[in-house]
């Protein structure tokens, strides 16, 4: 990652706070992880347990006495726990457009809130890992998914969407741990030079494998974080579109439709960068990142959120008309009438509010400026795209061909407890995260900072250097230039 | 002399690192010892610097070709999997197409693609730690208390003892007239 340099011309301004220099930057990161945890952590992380701890109660009911503790029942068999497992795993897509996608189109703001964003992708994939797992009413056949050898003899059903999920979000977990490891063994080495307890030194240092800096060790290391960006793009875009075929390659009207898997993605990132504003801002407020975490990267992911709100409030109308178009009465009556007049209308009123209306506030500058309106917005589409989810699951199953069939799906309080849970699951991993790992990629940031710049301040001169310690007072000032 | 190498251990210098306070000025000292004749040598800096490859007279990195073959790897290894256990071990007719037929293809390309990508990734993160060598948690130039500041805002240059051309003397003025802002001989007990 080469320097960056802003065109002040076009009104661009430099990436970090102008004027800071290496040493303060790192002092920023590094130092969250040094000092004693504010008491605001202290408080969120207990609440964050105390959810964990309801989640551990719902799923050791639901283990004992079986999925009969979820509202779950004919016609409706995916209910909350499909829904929840579509939305994290959406909530993941934004970590990796951020970290893979942004790199390849060498947009360098994205150094600012890319490990972050990647953290949320591997706790969010996580929390979404865990619901297929609970789901299937005895886990512990659960390996029958693998290709594995078992006294059934028998194999899994490649030809099955349901198999291809398994690939698809298995890959995608892993590859984006491995893509979240190389991209902080660096910044591991600083934790371990900088650490003053030989505890610190021998657990940062084991982890960061000895790194020196090498610039031999630098032209492998960029390859490969070249190629993991470069593979991780086609990935995150396979990924929700496996997903959305668990549902298009069914016959269900609300489900059989070809726009699934570019809708599933663009909701994705939609909702993605809603939940990496909403963590990002608290950060940002408890651990004082203001020198790195501009207004300027806030601004620039609230337009993310509005241009993949217009795609995702496009296939939402484009459902309506398909289904109108197609003449296909069930189309029509799923469409036109059981979503926006059925017995869950207030469900598709809280999808299309949050995720087609609200963003709309920030075609204005100073809307998308705000920290509170974008703060509020965020919790909105994040709870709009859960919705979406619901909307598309259980409206499609409560109301299929038959009359006779139909049903109307509540929750139990099991369900609200394990969804609830991994939100707690969610924040505890991530706090941890925010407390004991450096939260912004440092050697990143560093690498698009004037100081990177191996011509910086000597453009135009061809005098080598001619005292040995030039840059002693061109450090501190070189932002100024 | 004998005696003492008998005895008792010997210290002896392993690496000598020069220090610069900015990237320009460890690039351009980088050139010079490339044109040195250096061979054991190397630059530490908190983050990759644009140009120092070719100012250290470094290749293209290899690790692309190792990612190509784990990632035909996946992509052969997966549908040979599918093709053995739905079409030769257990036959499992879907959507009435018999094994080895063109329209089983198409519901094979999603996991083909899928461990594609994870044998790629893998190859290219372990792939890079082979050619970097690491985990290596021993290193001479970890015995310098400066040194801890390569990761943080200083850069470096190291020249091992082990290169031919490696003398302390002569090696340290060398460092010293390429405008380091501090040279330092790290030095190692040896048996």
């Amino acid at each position: 990652m080469a320097y960056y340099e802003p065109i002040i011309e076009l009104g661009e301004a430099p990436l970090v706070q102008k004027g800071s220099t290496l040493a303060e930057v790192t002092d920023d990161i590094a130092g969250v992880t040094e000092r004693p945890a504010p008491r605001g952590w202290w408080i969120v992380f207990g609440l964050a347990l105390m959810f964990v701890g309801i989640f551990t109660v719902c799923v050791g009911y639901l283990f004992w006495r079986g999925v009969g503790v979820w509202g779950n029942t004919s016609p409706v068999f995916w209910a909350w726990d499909i829904t929840n497992f579509v939305w994290w795993v959406g909530i993941g897509h934004a970590g990796t457009l951020i970290s893979a996608i942004l790199f390849i189109f060498r947009q360098k703001w994205r150094t600012a809130i890319n490990r972050f964003a990647e953290a949320m992708t591997i706790f969010a994939v996580i929390c979404a890992l865990i619901f297929p797992g609970i789901h299937v009413g005895r886990p512990w056949l659960m390996y029958y998914v693998f290709p594995l050898p078992n006294q059934m003899t028998l194999w899994p059903n490649f030809k099955s969407p349901l198999l291809w999920d398994v690939f698809a979000v298995g890959t995608y977990f892993t590859v984006s741990l491995l893509f979240w490891y190389v991209g902080l063994i660096p910044d591991l080495a600083t934790l371990r030079d900088r650490s003053m307890t030989k505890g610190r030194q021998m657990v940062y240092g084991f982890f960061a494998l000895g790194w020196r800096g090498s610039n031999r060790h630098w032209r492998n290391y960029e390859r490969a974080y070249l190629i993991l960006a470069a593979i991780s793009t086609p990935l995150v875009l396979s990924v929700h579109s496996v997903v959305s075929m668990d549902f298009a390659t069914s016959v269900i009207p609300g489900w059989h439709t070809t726009i699934f898997p570019p809708y599933f993605v663009a909701g994705a990132i939609f909702s993605g960068f809603a939940m990496v504003e909403t963590v990002l801002l608290i950060a940002r407020t408890v651990f004082k990142l203001h020198r790195v975490v501009l207004m300027r990267h806030l601004e620039l992911m609230n337009k993310f959120i509005l241009f993949t709100s217009l795609l995702v409030g496009y296939a939402y109308s484009m459902e309506f008309f398909i289904a109108w178009y197609s003449g296909n009465r069930y189309e029509m009556a799923h469409f036109l009438h059981n979503r926006p007049a059925g017995p869950y209308w207030w469900a598709w009123v809280w999808m299309m509010v949050p995720n087609t209306l609200i963003p709309q506030l920030y075609w204005s500058k100073k809307m998308r400026t705000s920290i509170p309106v974008m703060f509020v917005v965020s919790i909105f589409v994040n709870i709009g795209m859960w919705f979406e989810r619901f909307v598309i699951i259980v409206l499609s199953l409560n109301r299929d061909f038959l009359p006779s069939s139909w049903g109307y799906y509540r929750p139990t309080i099991i369900d609200v407890g394990t969804f609830t849970g991994t939100i707690g699951i969610f924040f505890a991993a991530f706090l941890l995260f925010m407390r004991w790992l450096p939260m912004v990629a440092m050697a990143e940031v560093k690498g698009t900072m004037p100081q990177a710049d191996p011509h910086h301040g000597h453009r135009g001169k061809h005098a080598p250097h001619s005292e040995p310690i030039a840059a002693k007072g061109t450090l501190a000032t070189e932002g100024a230039e | 002399m004998e005696e003492a190498k008998a005895t008792e251990r010997k210290i002896a210098p392993t690496v000598i690192l020069a220090e610069f306070e900015d990237a320009g000025a460890a690039l351009h000292a980088a050139e010079k010892v490339r044109d040195a004749g250096y061979s054991r040598w190397d630059t530490h800096t908190p983050f990759p610097i644009h140009g120092m490859d070719a100012a250290m007279g470094m290749k293209d990195s290899r690790l692309g070709w190792i990612v190509i073959a784990c990632a035909l790897t996946g992509l052969t290894g997966a549908f040979t999997m599918m093709h053995w256990m739905n079409g030769i071990d257990y036959v499992t007719v879907v959507g009435d197409k018999p094994p080895g037929a063109p329209g089983t293809i198409p519901s094979m390309v999603p996991i083909m693609f899928e461990l594609t990508i994870l044998l790629s990734a893998f190859g290219a993160v372990l792939g890079m730690f082979g050619l970097n060598q690491l985990p290596r948690h021993n290193h001479p130039v970890f015995a310098s208390d400066r040194f801890r500041a390569a990761s943080i805002d200083r850069y470096f240059i190291s020249i091992e003892a082990e290169d031919p051309k490696f003398d302390v003397k002569a090696t340290r003025e060398f460092l010293e007239g390429i405008h380091a802002a501090h040279v330092e001989v790290v030095e190692e007990e040896v048996e």
